[in-house]
Parts: structure tokens; C-alpha cells; sequence
């Protein structure tokens, strides 16, 4: 039942004109999971999302709603009653922020009371509370965010997508609102599509990426395959080349973490508390590669390495390592051939605690 | 510069004392153009709406006409007008040449464009992704129109203006399809045109003042609407 | 929050005005439904523009209940629509085109109702001396020969038909001469004009005294039999037109050859400008007219 997809993707197409932006041979969208649709600008992130919600009509192929066809008018309104998007700019109406957090329960004629219930819980959740009476014109942009948001969620959908949402914000006013998000998708077990741009957001939101590319998806999977993985250059190319590890902190004392990696202790600079699910950014050039570990290093994270693939870049090697974990690092070509390193090599990884960039992680 | 002093004395006079004939004038070219204005209100909103969100084959030669309206010339509606309802006219059966009846139609024709485009400006001003927006909050179609009128309601009472200030200072279609009649269908336009005809400057300028009058109160509305609607 | 109610309370304000303005002149137009009670009068302005008709068609809808639309507009467009058959009866002043037009049986009943006279006008300073001639072909004679400003009314209606009657026995074509102009507007607009020009023209006697104290011309010309101006009453025939309020014109029409309406016209004026606008002439004959 869990795994049943909530919206099933087949063999869709959206052209534009005679133009194919979107070619979708599957996707399925999971209940109570976050989905990220990474890509470059005009991959069809947008589009899909628009088609998700029955806003765009697909010119073939199809889209199930828990496993019912959609393409009448009918089941059209149905999927979009269903389905909740929060788009890229705020879209509020010239009224209080309680009125409209209650919009789209008075386009449904709740009950004053349910209403009530409903848009003060998705005040609470985002934080606006406070903000009830105030006119929407007045807000700052962040403000205004979080009441797109609260009023999302104040309908209850069954998937809410979210277009690129985050990108105008400051930095500091979009991770107090991504917190919130983070907690709120936690709690409410909404399922959830997000069009992405930003890494770390991605992986601080999303269970699962689908990366696009020109209209397709070219790879999906967890956050950490696609990431650690990439299927082809393309992919690996837009996700970095950063090793992400997914972990847990065991232990967390004075800034400094210890978190636990496949049976491993990564030691990280930060302080998110015990039981905290995160992952672990390691960027390769962070990453120093010796035959054996000599003299005194201030590396406090030190791995015994096997060397599964090497990789011929410009003026490097990029080095795949097996330490119990896999992990990419980059060596110089003289490091290279002094240590005369070949495939199944037996080498010393190490980097400092302040090298592991850590990101507390979606469901 | 005497007549002109002197008109200006006994427009104040006619003002103050509530001259039954200029109460009288005012009131009727309050009446005829405010229900026109109403007329063209609930027809121009509905079909600027209706053009503005939806995209058809043509759509810009309808935007165009609608634009040109939006200037038409009051005579030119004048004159259309009276050969329709002429007793030999094809709605010549109404018999309602010379009526304020007529007049209101004539006004409605002028000031329905005004609106129309106006209110087509105002709804394809609003961000695109809103109609998306209402529709996927579960809006009804017509819940999702009904927002976004609400939204261009600064735009459209503006409109309202400008189609009631439009009519109520316009003459050349009044007078061909109302005939200022005394007490029936004379306006204040229509009267000052008149009145200027027989020398009668002061009642003239006395009208005049009138139609300054509410012109300026439209226009201080119109400027207190705009000056809200600027964010702070 | 505060704004918001202003905003709303604005909204209901104009909506209200509009229900009620609307509303209310439904109420007003449904009480004059009756659609026979209605005649139309086309007419010339002068008649209107002198008040005559504001004292007599009062009289007249008290009287008999009818209610009377006054088209004023030159007596050429009042004639022209009575042939179209939009006007019921007609209050004109241009002899010839009424006599064609009884002739060809547009309008029956013509009958005599009153008349004034033409004069010319012209500024004080009368820089071609026209002042104290006798007959009016003569002194337009004396206006083309001097190229003196000449204003006409240019609009068709029986004070231009006149004019250009006059100007046919002088045997001048005055039409796209540099000193003739042709001003396209009513009697009182056009006495304006040839103030403002310091030109000459030809007037109805009614509208200079009414205007008298706002222009700077004075009378130079008068009294010449041929500057007669007749007003008739004419109706329109109802038998040509299912529409015409035959009745109705009939009504107006004896109404203004009775007693009353010939008494009312033989004072009018006389308490403003001292002496009559119009000389009552019901009964009467043309010729006998001025002696």
C-alpha cells in the first residue's frame, strides 16, 4: 500500500507547438516521500510540475492518480483538488494573511470553525501566526513566502509541488523558512515534489532526485545514488563531484559530531544534536591521499582506503576509494606516479573535521 | 471680462440658492450617466475579463477594436444610435428617440469600451500564474474569475471613473439622441450648450462649474485610488 | 486593516449610488410610458432660444395631457426629419421650402402662427456704411462692393434660406468670397461671432434683443418688407407614416392658433426687452403681414 505510487507517470508528452518539452517514459511518486526534479534552467522541471497539477494538459501518454486515469474534465478538477502548488513568486491576494491562508478552504465552502482550525495550524507550522491581520501587501518577501506556504498546506492536498521556491530569498531568511518546511513535511507526511536548483537544499528536503535534462528524466534514485553516482557526465557534472554521505550523529559534544557512516565514525565540525539524520559533504580536494600515515596530521577522520577505479582527468587523477564507505579524492599526476598507484591499491585517506560540510537531512 | 465676472456671480447664486432648474439638470445628468456607467460596468468587465483570459484565434484584432472604442467619437454614436431607433430605424418599434431611455444607450456605448479595455488591462496586468494559483487551490472556474476581478479592483473602479467621467462631460451624442428636452432629457451638457446659444452665460457658466465640479471630484477619487494601491 | 474598510467602504458607497440612480430613472422614464401622449415638435431655435416655448408648451401639456418633445434644431433639419416622417408636427420659418413641401404632400395644414422680422446687424463703427438703407438687397449690395466681413449662419435654417434669398435678388454668389463666412451655428452662437469679428449679419429680431447686452452690434437695417419673418405651423401627415401621433400634432397645431396661445405670444418678451418678440398672426394672410 505504501509503495503504491500516489501519481503514476507514463509515456507522457506536453509538446509546445511541435516543440517536445516534456517526454516522460515513468515516473512514479511515492506516498509520504519528497521528490527534487534537478536540472539546468528549461530542462522541463517547471512543465512537469504544471502537468502534475493538471494545469497543462499532456498531448499523449498519461498521468494516474492513485491509479485512476486522468484526462477528462472531471478527473482533471479532481487531481486539482488534490494537488497543492506553490510557485516561485508568493501569488497572495489583496487581503488579510488569514484570509488568504483560508483560500483555498473557502473555495472548498469549509465551515468557519474547520476553517479556523485548519489555517491556524498552517499559520503555526510556517510561523505566521503572529501575522493573522496583517494586509498581504505589507509583507516582506520571506513573510510572504510562508503564507504561500501555510496556504498550501492549510488544504490538506494530497501532493504539493513547489516551483523553484526558495531562489529570491536572502540566505539567512530562506533557511529559517526551509527549517520550517523541512519540519512541516516531517509532520504533516505530505507527499511532496520540489523543483530544484540548489543542491543542498535538495538534499536537505528530498528523499529521492529525479535529474532532467531537455524534457527526460536521465537518472532517479535516493538523494546519495544520484549524488555518489551519477549515470553519466551530464549528471554528474550538474550534482558535483562532491561525496555525499548519509549518517547519522552518534555523538555531539562542543562543536564537534560524531557521526556514524556505514559502521564508520566520521568526526565533523558542528553541533546538531543526537539522532540527528545528516549528510556528509566531502569535496575530493579536501581529501589527502598517502601511502601510510607518517609524522603528526591534524586530520582527526583517517581511513583505511582501497582504491576501486581511477578516473583521467586534465591534470589530475580523481581516485574512487573504498574506505567502508565510498568517497572521491583527487591526487596530482607526480603524487600519482611516485605512489605508483593502480586499481586495488591500499592507501590512507584523511581529512579534517572541519572539511566535512554537514546537512541535516530530509525524512 | 465683465460678462465673464458677472457669470461667475450668478453661477455662485444659482449655486448656493438650490436653483430648482440647475438642481434639476444635475441631477437627471447624475442619473442618466451613472446607470450608462453601470450598464457599461457590468458588460465591458464581463467580456475584458472574458477576452483577457482566454486565448483565441484573433485575439489581438478584438484587443485592437477595443482600444480603438475606447476613443470613439461621441457624435459618431450619436449618429448610429438615432438612425437605429428613428421610427423607421430597424428598432425604430421601441420609440425611444428623445428619451432619456436612449440616451443611457448611447452614453453606455461610449463609456462600455472605456471599461472594456480598462478592465482588460487590469486582469492581463495581474501575474500570469494567479488564475494557475486559484485553479490549484481548488477555485471553480468562476471562483478563480471572481478573484481576479477582485484583485483589478483598484483598476476597475478607476475605469468606473473614467467611463463616468466620459459620459457625464460628453454632448454630441446626448444632444442628437435626447434632444434636451426641458425637464426630460436636458443635461448639463446639453444645457450649456444651449444656454451658451441663447447668451444665457451665467446659467452657462454656472453649468459649467457643475461639470468642473464633478469632474474634479472624479478625478480626486481616481488619485486617492492610485495612491493607495502604491504599495508602501 | 483600516485601509481595507475605507476601500470597502467605498465600494459600497458606489455601488449603492449607481443601484439607486439607476432605479430611480427607471422609475422616472416608466412614468411617461404612454407612447401615443408623445409628440415630437421639431422646430427652429429660435423659438426655443427665446423662451417662447418654454411658457407655451407647459400650457399646452397641462392642458391636454400631451407631452411635447422639442427638437430644436434649423427649420431645413426640422423639415428635413418631417419628411422622414420622425417628427410629428413642425414650427418653422421658411416659406418657400414649406410651400414645396406641402406640395409634394410631406405636411399638410400649414397654417400662420406669428411672425417678427430680420434685421441686419453689423459693429457701430458700420465701416461700409450701410446704415439707413432701405431695402436689404441694397445693403448686402454695399457689403460684398466693400469686401466687408459678412457672417452667415451656414446651417440650413430659415434665417439662412432667408439670407439667401436675399442674396439671390442682389444677384451676388457670395458663397467661397474671402469676406463671406459661414459659422455652422445657431442664431445666438453666430450673433457671437460677428461680435467677436466686428462682422455683419443677418438676425431674427427675438434672439439680438435677447442678446442684446452681451454683443457689440447694433440694428442697421430693418423694416423692409422683404425681411418678413413667418412662422407656420405644419403637420405631419399620419396616413404617409403609421408612426406619426397625428392627433397629437393636430392638438399642438390648433393649440397654437387659439386664442390663448396667440395672447401669450402677443406679450411675450415685453416685460424683459420692452416690447414684443413676436406678433400673434393666427387667422391672418401673409400679405397683409407688416402693413
Amino acid at each position: 500500500m505504501t509503495n503504491f505510487p500516489i501519481i503514476a507517470v507514463q509515456s507522457l508528452i506536453v509538446k509546445r507547438g511541435k516543440v517536445t518539452v516534456l517526454d516522460i517514459d515513468r515516473l512514479d511518486i511515492v506516498p509520504g516521500r519528497t521528490l527534487a526534479l534537478i536540472g539546468p534552467n528549461g530542462a522541463g522541471k517547471s512543465t512537469l510540475l504544471l502537468t502534475l497539477a493538471g494545469l497543462l494538459p499532456a498531448t499523449s501518454g498519461g498521468l494516474f492518480f492513485h491509479a485512476k486515469p486522468i484526462g477528462d474534465r472531471s478527473s482533471l478538477d479532481m487531481l486539482r483538488r488534490n494537488v497543492a502548488v506553490v510557485f516561485q513568486e508568493p501569488l497572495l491576494i489583496n487581503d488579510t494573511v488569514y484570509k488568504n491562508v483560508a483560500l483555498g478552504l473557502k473555495f472548498r465552502h469549509m465551515d468557519a470553525r474547520q476553517t479556523a482550525e485548519r489555517v491556524e495550524e498552517a499559520m503555526t507550522n510556517f510561523g505566521i501566526a503572529h501575522l493573522a491581520k496583517r494586509s498581504a501587501k505589507t509583507l516582506s518577501g520571506g513573510e510572504a513566502k510562508r503564507v504561500s506556504l501555510a496556504r498550501a498546506f492549510a488544504i490538506s492536498p494530497g501532493v504539493i509541488l513547489l516551483d523553484e521556491s526558495f531562489n529570491s530569498l536572502d540566505p539567512p531568511t530562506r533557511e529559517t523558512i526551509i527549517d520550517d518546511l523541512q519540519k512541516t513535511l516531517q509532520k504533516t507526511k505530505v507527499t511532496a515534489i520540489l523543483a530544484q536548483h540548489d543542491r543542498e537544499e535538495t538534499l536537505r528536503l528530498a528523499n529521492d532526485v529525479a535529474v532532467m535534462k531537455e524534457g527526460r528524466i536521465v537518472q532517479a534514485g535516493t538523494a546519495a545514488e544520484v549524488f555518489n553516482q551519477p549515470a553519466d557526465e551530464f549528471v554528474a557534472g550538474f550534482v558535483g563531484a562532491d561525496t555525499i554521505l548519509e549518517g547519522l550523529v552518534m555523538k555531539s559534544i562542543a562543536g564537534l559530531m560524531e557521526i556514524g557512516v556505514n559502521g564508520h565514525i566520521i568526526e565533523a565540525s558542528g553541533n546538531y544534536p543526537q539522532g540527528t539524520k545528516v549528510h556528509c559533504c566531502l569535496r575530493p580536494e579536501h581529501i589527502t591521499v598517502t601511502r601510510a600515515v607518517t609524522g603528526k596530521t591534524s586530520a582527526r577522520n583517517i581511513f583505511d582506503a582501497r582504491v576501486e577505479k581511477i578516473v583521467r582527468q586534465a591534470y589530475f587523477y580523481k581516485l574512487i576509494l573504498d574506505c567502508g564507505f565510498r568517497i572521491g579524492a583527487y591526487i596530482t599526476l607526480p603524487s600519482f606516479e611516485e605512489m605508483d598507484i593502480r586499481e586495488g591499491s591500499l592507501l590512507k585517506a584523511s581529512f579534517k573535521a572541519t572539511a566535512v560540510h554537514v546537512i541535516k537531512s530530509g525524512a | 471680462m465683465d460678462i465673464f465676472l458677472q457669470g461667475i456671480i450668478k453661477a455662485i447664486e444659482l449655486l448656493i440658492t438650490f436653483d430648482t432648474e440647475v438642481l434639476g439638470i444635475t441631477w437627471l445628468s447624475l442619473k442618466i450617466s451613472g446607470t450608462a456607467t453601470f450598464i457599461s460596468l457590468f458588460i465591458g468587465v464581463s467580456i475584458g475579463t472574458a477576452v483577457a483570459l482566454n486565448d483565441f484565434f484573433g485575439k489581438r484584432v478584438v484587443i485592437s477594436i477595443i482600444n480603438t472604442g475606447m476613443g470613439l467619437p461621441p457624435v459618431v454614436v450619436g449618429l448610429f444610435v438615432t438612425m437605429m431607433i428613428w421610427r423607421s430605424g430597424p428598432f425604430g418599434f421601441l420609440e425611444i428617440l428623445y428619451t432619456p431611455y436612449a440616451m443611457i444607450i448611447a452614453q453606455a456605448i461610449i463609456a462600455t469600451p472605456i471599461v472594456m479595455g480598462i478592465s482588460l488591462a487590469a486582469i492581463q496586468n495581474l501575474p500570469p500564474n494567479l488564475r494557475l494559483q486559484m485553479l490549484t487551490l481548488g477555485a471553480s472556474r468562476l471562483q478563480m474569475v471572481w478573484v481576479l476581478v477582485k484583485e483589478s479592483r483598484l483598476p476597475l473602479l478607476a475605469a468606473v471613473m473614467a467611463g463616468f467621467g466620459g459620459v457625464i462631460s460628453e454632448v454630441g451624442a446626448s444632444i442628437m439622441v435626447g434632444g434636451n428636452i426641458k425637464g426630460y432629457s436636458r443635461v448639463l451638457t446639453t444645457a450649456t450648450v444651449m444656454e451658451t446659444g441663447k447668451g444665457n452665460f451665467d446659467i452657462a457658466i454656472a453649468l459649467s462649474i457643475i461639470l468642473l465640479l464633478l469632474a474634479f471630484i472624479i478625478n480626486f477619487m481616481l488619485t486617492q485610488i492610485q495612491q493607495r494601491q502604491r504599495p508602501q | 486593516m483600516k485601509r481595507m474598510r475605507n476601500m470597502k467602504t467605498v465600494f459600497a458607497v458606489v455601488a449603492a449610488a449607481l443601484l439607486l440612480v439607476s432605479g430611480a430613472s427607471m422609475a422616472q422614464a416608466a412614468k411617461k410610458a404612454p407612447a401615443q401622449k408623445n409628440i415630437i415638435l421639431t422646430t427652429t431655435t429660435s423659438t426655443q432660444d427665446s423662451g417662447l416655448l418654454d411658457v407655451l408648451i407647459p400650457n399646452f401639456e397641462k392642458k391636454t395631457g400631451y407631452f411635447v418633445k422639442t427638437i430644436a434644431v434649423g427649420s431645413g433639419q426640422a423639415m428635413a426629419m418631417g419628411r422622414k416622417g420622425e417628427s410629428d408636427v413642425m414650427l418653422v420659418h421658411s416659406p418657400d421650402a414649406e410651400i414645396k413641401m406641402v406640395e409634394e404632400g410631406f405636411a399638410v395644414n400649414r397654417r400662420l402662427i406669428m411672425h417678427n422680422d430680420f434685421i441686419i446687424v453689423g459693429p457701430a463703427e458700420d465701416p461700409v456704411k450701410i446704415k439707413g438703407i432701405k431695402a436689404s438687397a441694397d445693403a448686402l449690395k454695399t457689403i460684398a462692393a466693400g469686401n466687408a466681413l459678412f457672417i452667415s449662419r451656414g446651417d440650413n435654417s430659415g434665417t439662412h434660406a432667408k439670407e439667401k434669398a436675399l442674396w439671390k435678388q442682389t444677384g451676388i454668389d457670395p458663397a467661397g468670397q474671402r469676406w463671406y463666412q459661414e459659422t455652422g451655428l445657431g442664431m445666438g452662437q453666430t450673433l457671437n461671432v460677428a461680435s467677436e469679428k466686428k462682422g455683419y449679419t443677418l438676425a431674427d429680431r427675438g434672439t439680438y434683443l435677447a442678446l442684446k447686452k452681451n454683443i457689440a452690434l447694433e440694428i442697421l437695417v430693418e423694416g423692409d418688407a422683404s425681411l418678413l419673418n413667418i412662422y407656420h405651423v405644419m403637420e405631419v401627415p399620419a396616413d404617409k407614416w403609421p408612426k406619426v401621433n397625428g392627433e397629437g400634432a393636430r392638438a399642438f397645431a390648433d393649440f397654437m392658433v387659439s386664442k390663448e396661445a396667440q395672447d401669450v405670444i402677443k406679450t411675450f418678451g415685453v416685460d424683459k426687452f420692452g416690447a414684443p418678440l413676436f406678433f400673434p398672426d393666427a387667422g391672418k394672410k401673409v400679405e397683409d403681414l407688416g402693413k
